[in-house]
């Protein structure tokens, strides 16, 4: 018997307009008629008042708070000091420095990230090794005709920008040691890595930073001044190497046993089998939970106002108290909240994304 | 049977196992190994499941570490010494049932890394060697593809292409086809019969395909429970085994 070729025929179309899209979507049954109305009530007298108080009844600019005259919210308060909450207490006419360095990372990050785009190597390599060096001069100075500026007046969002992804990227490495280590055949190095990691872990991030500017001067000779800063991100970098070193070590773990007998049969030396082999594969496969590490680590940075540091939550903190702007924390708190949301949703975003990418790629085996 | 007059297999000892002993905690794995390799000889080890036919080759690039015994590869004896490791290493070439290409480099990337990293060739002289070898192997056209994108037969290849391209002495055969499905193991065979016939490759397969084993090896040994319980030249080893473990296990191969 001959069978004939059937046509390829289109997908039956599925929009039958919003009617129908509800229908099917939030009234398809009982329980989720009623998920969608208990919910839908609380949307509408929760939201409605909120939206009216946040947008439609509110002040966006002014001096003082006799601009705010609508009774709902006063962002005055906030854009009036915004580029304190930016810059925290960096002179005004060196504000370009930080806007420069901000600028140039989030070149490279976007460069990095997006799909397709050439010579990442060279970008990497500048962003671990070239552009710290130039970072320190830009915010710091002391050197190419640049002003030193203090780290006390550091502050604001840079500030927090500052301290986690100096904490981020110093943190890798050390993780990746740390993790190596804890895989390792050698006694004394497997043991001074499981010790490092379950001491950091099971230590709160607050005591770490109490510990750096409390005791670590008593440990150092008077002579050497170390900078509150540096020793809040000495702090956050050895808290944050063993959580990265967890997240790397699972990924080893993933890795099937006959990559490393391939690259030892090719006669491939540990670090090299780990440099070309196993590490980009581990590295790729973490990169969800790494990204979760740092959303982590970006959110506990305001941690650092108990030190005296004044990232952006300490610094709306201490604007909320200035006498001619009393009673509009609020405002203030709602602003952090929301960067801090900015921030983190974003990563949040591109980390599913990949997720998604790395599942459907081409050499996932 | 013509082409396997051309070959030679040379008087040097290239692999020498003596009194080899291995255990995993206290299961005594490989018992009293003895065997010695010339130059150039072709060798099929077969024998049942769990016999140590694995450990035993693998033993041989330290993949495995023995306890007792002596290993000598080229000349050269395996020990807890790093240097002879990694000079044994880069002598010996080895494939495995489950291929082991690595996913995130293309099929190029994989058989240049090792030479340009390990016997520090330059990058454009890699390539070409590499290419060469793909074409033996009989797919250049798949250079730029990743391992994931090939199919079981011609990662296979990959893995013997990237084997070679070290420019070993010694290729040592972990099971290469028992992992493909059926209609591909034979262009693995072809490939391994092809390198077999050239002569002056000394290969240790591990192998149930009885066919290949008859048509290339010179000798065949057969394992039981971490022994070499008999080895002869192919054509008597079929015809006439004389332990009654080998007459089991070919009755049972060849009725399945
Ligand atoms: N890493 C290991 N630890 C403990 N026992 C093992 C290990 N690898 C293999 N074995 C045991 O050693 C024996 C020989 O294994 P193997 O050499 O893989 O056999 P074959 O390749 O002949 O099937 C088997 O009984 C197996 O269970
Ligand atoms: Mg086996």
């Amino acid at each position: 018997m001959k069978y004939d070729l059937e046509p390829t025929l289109p997908a039956p179309s599925s929009t039958t307009g919003v009617i129908g899209w509800m229908r099917r979507n939030l009234f398809s049954n009982a329980t989720n008629s009623i998920a969608t109305l208990i919910i839908g009530y609380f949307l509408v007298t929760l939201l409605g008042p909120a939206l009216q108080w946040a947008f439609i009844d509110s002040d966006w600019f002014g001096d003082s708070p006799a601009a705010c005259t609508s009774g709902g919210a006063c962002w005055a308060f906030i854009t009036y000091r915004m580029d304190q909450f930016m810059y925290g207490f960096y002179p005004e006419t060196e504000y370009w420095r930080i806007n420069i360095t901000f600028l140039i990372f989030a070149v490279a990050i976007i460069w990095l990230v997006t799909d397709k785009t050439p010579y990442k190597g060279y970008v990497s390599i500048f962003v671990l090794f070239i552009y710290p060096v130039i970072a320190f001069y830009l915010l710091y100075g002391g050197s190419f005709g640049l002003e030193v500026i203090e780290t006390h007046k550091w502050g604001g969002l840079s500030l927090t920008l500052v301290l986690a992804i100096i904490g981020i990227v110093a943190a890798m490495p050390f993780g990746i040691l740390l993790a190596l280590g804890r895989r390792s055949n050698m006694p004394i190095v497997k043991a001074f890595s499981v010790i490092y990691i379950e001491f950091w872990r099971g230590v709160p991030l607050i005591t770490v930073l109490f510990m750096a500017s409390v005791m670590l001067p008593l440990f150092v000779p008077e002579e050497i001044t170390f900078d509150k800063l540096l020793r809040a991100l000495i702090g956050i970098i050895l808290f944050q190497s063993a959580y990265m070193a967890e997240v790397i070590r699972g990924g080893l773990q993933a890795i099937p046993k006959g990559q490393y007998e391939a690259a030892d049969s090719l006669g491939l030396s540990y670090w090299k089998s780990m440099s070309f082999i196993i590490l980009p594969q581990a590295l790729k496969m973490m990169i969800p939970g790494i990204v979760n590490t740092f959303i982590a680590l970006f959110k506990d940075t305001s941690l650092v106002l108990i030190i005296g540091l004044f990232d952006i939550l300490a610094i709306v903190q201490a604007a909320n108290s200035d006498s001619a702007w009393l009673g509009f924390s609020t405002e203030g708190y709602i602003f952090v909240a929301f960067v801090f949301w900015v921030f983190c949703f974003g990563m949040s975003r591109y980390s599913q994304n990949l997720e998604k990418r790395l599942q459907t790629g081409h050499n996932t085996r | 049977m013509s082409t396997q007059d051309a070959r030679e297999v040379s008087d040097k000892l290239m692999i020498e196992l003596r009194n080899m002993n291995k255990w995993y905690g206290d299961f005594h794995v490989l018992k009293n190994i003895n065997l010695e390799v010339k130059k150039g000889e072709r060798i099929v080890i077969c024998g049942p499941s769990g016999s140590g036919k694995s450990t035993m080759i693998r033993c041989i690039n330290r993949l495995e570490e023995h306890q007792e015994g002596d290993i000598i590869v080229n000349g050269v004896e395996l020990t807890n010494n790093l240097k002879n490791i990694e000079i044994i290493r880069k002598d010996v070439g080895m494939v495995f049932q489950h291929f082991n290409l690595f996913p995130h480099l293309t099929v190029l990337e994989n058989c240049c890394l090792a030479p340009i990293w390990v016997k520090k060739e330059p990058r454009k002289q890699a390539e070409a060697t590499a290419m060469q070898y793909l074409e033996r192997v009989k797919i250049p056209e798949q250079a730029l593809k990743y391992p994931g994108q090939l199919s079981g037969g011609q990662q296979q290849r990959v893995a013997i292409a990237r084997s070679l391209c070290m420019n070993p002495d010694v290729m040592l055969f972990d099971e290469p086809t028992s992992a493909l499905d059926p209609e591909m193991i034979k262009e693995v065979l072809d490939v391994m019969i092809e390198l077999a016939d050239e002569g002056g490759m000394t290969m240790l397969c591990v192998t149930h395909e009885m066919g290949f084993a008859k048509r290339v090896a010179d000798r065949v040994i057969f394992m039981d429970a971490g022994q070499i319980i008999e080895e002869n030249e192919p054509h008597e080893f079929f015809n006439n085994p004389q332990h009654e473990r080998t007459q089991l296990f070919l009755s049972q191969i060849i009725q399945h």
